[in-house]
């Protein structure tokens, strides 16, 4: 199952994004076997609209759940729609971190 | 002609001088001033009047599900994020739509047809002596203060003399306010954040080509900073409105100072032949 991590970088040792749609980076791990590619978020310094944006690059993407610090509204539903599982993640490590917390089912879903 | 009223800085003065500006010109001749802060309109308070409202729409998208293909287009077209295609339904928000039409012309199946949305409203009224008052004002929760504007201009083509008071700030109300202006007043304070929006503003009316002329207003008589500023951009100070607490009060009691105080009507109709001469009319 692939999970969305937003991050301040590009790799697994990177800082975690607490925004979504204005995350820097998506660093997408696939959960069966820990491997890991990074997207550049296009929309980071967008102007309007970028919560749907960004949830359209995780549905192009396959992604299953996104871990973030908060996701707005207008994201949020269009997630939803998309069958994306949504878990919050807010404590300041690194991606790393984020999927341990996550694989101890320690996250709150949102 | 045209003029604008704008600032940069909010609260220094802008709806005060354009109200007083427009009571005093329609002793004489008809005037059209129209509220183009659509966000905040408060001209109505000092002129009271029945007053016409009319909606103020734009068009936005409908998506036909059964026509619908769910290619995408659309969603890709969108530099908004107003679309976002799935499998097999399409989510619309409202809100990011800035209603160019792109996502009904790139539909290859004739899906999308636009509806009209009410966004807010303009009202007219006709207050005693020569005064049109226009009015714009944006509903709650809306985002798109532009349409209002432009909708609350229409009203006023072809007038002779229109007034037009901006938003603060130096965004795209503002903008949509001054564009196709004869001439702007700016309407400063001497303080810090007065000068450092001023030169926001000064910025904003030069780009769009509209000539500038000052006002100071709340004047302390301590006003070098914005007067070496003034000299220095070659623009014209054409009026200075002391800092008076009775000023103040007749203004905070929803008065008009060129009533209360007539003998100001002299200088506010020199401000209007000051900006005549701006606009290089007669």
């Amino acid at each position: 199952m692939k999970l969305c991590f937003t991050a301040k970088g590009a790799t697994l040792d990177s800082l975690s994004e607490d925004r979504f749609g204005r995350a820097p980076y998506f660093v997408i791990v696939e959960s069966e076997n820990g491997s890991f590619e990074a997207i550049q978020n296009p929309y980071a310094d967008g102007a309007g609209g970028v919560g749907p944006k960004a949830a359209q690059v995780l549905i192009a993407n396959n992604v299953k759940a996104l871990i973030s610090g908060q996701v707005g509204g207008n994201a949020k539903e269009v997630l939803a729609a998309a069958g994306i599982a949504m878990y919050i993640y807010n404590a300041g490590g690194s991606v790393k971190d984020a999927f341990d917390q996550f694989t101890k089912n320690t996250l709150v879903r949102s | 002609m045209k003029l604008a009223i704008a600032s940069g800085k909010g609260g220094t003065g802008k709806s005060m001088v354009a109200a007083n500006l427009a009571y005093t010109l329609s002793r004489t001749e008809p005037v059209t001033l129209v509220d183009c802060d659509v966000e905040e309109p408060n001209l109505h308070l000092f002129f009271p009047a029945p007053a016409t409202t009319t909606e103020v729409t734009v068009p936005v998208p409908v998506v036909d599900e059964t026509a619908c293909q769910h290619c995408g287009l659309c969603e890709d077209f969108c530099q908004f994020g107003a679309m976002t295609v799935l499998s097999s339904r399409v989510l619309f928000f409202p809100e990011l739509c800035h209603s160019c039409g792109g996502c009904m012309l790139v539909c290859p199946n004739d899906a999308i047809c636009e509806v009209p949305k009410r966004i807010g409203t303009t009202t007219i009224s006709t207050p005693p002596l020569n005064l049109k008052l226009i009015s714009g004002m944006l509903d709650t929760g809306n985002p798109h203060a532009v349409p209002i504007i432009r909708a609350a201009k229409k009203l006023a083509e072809g007038d002779p003399l229109v007034i037009c008071d901006t938003a603060p700030g130096t965004s795209c109300p503002v903008v949509e306010t001054l564009d196709g202006c004869d001439a702007c007043i700016l309407v400063t304070e001497s303080t810090p954040f007065g000068l450092h929006d001023l030169r926001l503003a000064v910025d904003v009316a030069a780009r769009l080509g509209v000539p500038i002329g000052i006002v100071i207003n709340r004047s302390d008589g301590k006003d070098q900073t914005t007067l070496e500023f003034c000299t220095d951009q070659d623009l014209e100070v054409m009026m200075t409105i002391p800092f008076e607490r009775e000023i103040a009060a007749i203004q905070n009691r929803g008065d008009l100072l060129c009533r209360v105080q007539p003998e100001w009507q002299r200088a506010f109709t020199a401000l209007l032949i000051k900006c005549k001469a701006l606009a290089g009319g007669d």
